[in-house]
């Protein structure tokens, strides 16, 4: 029985890594401004001892095998960070497929005198090391993709602002979809402005919300009934006239609630309330005089 | 008469941020066969709805994105297919104020009203079905 590859990925592990090294940082795509020699070589030689130490004659042809979690470990471990640290799949991708191009050509100088074992043995490795390659990407691609969800809640949590357009008047603009998540910060910022600035009077100005459908049109109707039990009243603002046939067609009652067309008028609204009163200074007639 | 299919695109529905992309969808459509204001803010409000409940009850599913015509008349027709429980009694889902969550129970019965025409297919145990279409001028 000729040489088996796990003895010689053992034997020769100290060459795999310096070829691997050598390729990846001979390679024109090497992203050294992000991730520094001395940590590129700790990943690899990390990921190359693991393997080393995992592989046996039984488990190469079972990618799956338990053996191999380890292993997998450090490799979704790396490529999570790297899809943090902002490299491109394709660079990640490399870094494992280099693996495979050492590993073969150590099987080469290895088993030069036997190909047909060489051939045998490099198409498990190279079956071996393909799998690990497409778990590569898929953990990158859950790493970008959790980037993305948490982008979404930043942007819900910076697109709901309350301003205090007046003394005892709160506004808050709404932009983009009301959904659940959204109008319980929406919710919770109002509230919690209404008792700091203990205003009387909140608008709710939905002109930036592109559809008003029955769900959406419950969560104001929530909201609505949480600013009342606080004890201020809430006035709906922004209704334009698609919307306004649309919910009449859908055959939502928002016929408790006070709705303006304009932030202008539910404004205006809020001042009549409050009784105050805006007029223009009488300073110009006195000039004319 | 028939209505004959013009363009198709099919979107998967899986998560709640899929519903944004596919809502723009529909609008680039009506817009396209030049559905006024009042009918498109109609149509998504009803796609919207619906999309909703295919989420919440069906667990997601696929929605076909379709220009039709018929005669002189252009629309956009979308048929929502979920492999969700189904429903046991339609004409009960039909009521106005009727749900099983905690909603308003506008959804289905609403989007009847806001559409051309309304088709609701549901077997319980295998999904829901359900096709709409809202003519231009309809």
């Amino acid at each position: 029985m000729s040489l088996s590859i796990s003895k010689i990925l053992q034997k020769r592990k100290s060459s795999v890594l310096e070829k691997w090294i050598q390729n990846q940082l001979s390679d024109e795509g090497l992203r050294d401004d992000l991730i520094s020699n001395d940590e590129l070589r700790a990943s690899s030689e990390e990921l190359v001892d693991i393997l080393a130490t995992n592989l046996n004659d039984t488990n190469i042809e079972d990618a799956n095998s338990e053996d191999f979690e380890p292993v997998l470990e450090i490799i979704a471990g790396i490529s999570l960070t790297r899809a943090r640290q902002g490299f491109s799949p394709r660079e990640t991708g490399l870094f494992v497929m280099g693996l495979k191009d050492a590993i073969l050509s150590v099987l080469q100088e290895e088993m030069q005198e036997d190909p047909t074992s060489l051939f045998r043995e490099s198409m498990k490795m190279i079956k071996l090391m393909d799998n690990f390659s497409i778990i590569t990407f898929e953990t990158f691609i859950k790493g970008r993709e959790e980037v993305i969800l948490r982008q979404t809640d930043e942007i819900a949590e910076i697109s709901t602002p309350v301003i205090r357009v007046w003394d005892g008047i709160l506004a808050l603009p709404i932009i983009g979809t009301l959904d659940s998540a959204r109008t319980q910060v929406v919710m919770e910022n109002l509230l919690q402005e209404i008792v700091q600035t203990g205003s009387s009077l909140a608008i709710l100005d939905i002109s930036g919300v592109p559809a008003v459908d029955s769900l959406v049109a419950q969560h104001i109707i929530k909201t609505v009934s949480a600013t009342r039990l606080m004890g201020a009243e809430c006035i709906i603002s922004g209704i334009r006239p698609e919307i306004a046939q649309t919910v009449v067609h859908l055959g939502i009652d928002l016929s408790t609630i006070i709705t303006k067309a304009t932030l202008a008028s539910a404004l205006k609204y809020a001042f009549s309330i409050l009784k105050l009163e805006v007029r223009k200074t009488q300073k110009e007639k006195t000039t004319l005089l | 008469m028939m209505v004959i299919s013009l363009s198709k695109d099919v979107m998967r529905i899986i998560k709640d941020q899929d519903v944004v992309p596919f809502r723009n969808r529909v609008k680039e459509k009506a817009t396209k066969i030049k559905m006024g204001l009042v009918n498109q803010t109609k149509l998504i409000t009803a796609a919207s709805e619906l999309v909703r409940n295919m989420l919440k009850y069906g667990n997601g599913g696929e929605i076909v994105i379709e220009v039709v015509s018929r005669g002189r008349e252009n629309g956009v027709r979308l048929t929502f297919k979920d492999k969700g429980p189904g429903i046991a009694d339609i004409s009960l889902a039909m009521k106005d104020g009727y749900s099983t969550g905690k909603s308003l129970g506008l959804g289905l019965p609403g989007t009847k009203r806001l559409v051309s025409e309304f088709d609701l297919k549901s077997e319980v145990g295998k999904g829901t079905t359900v096709m709409i279409i809202k003519w231009a001028n309809g």
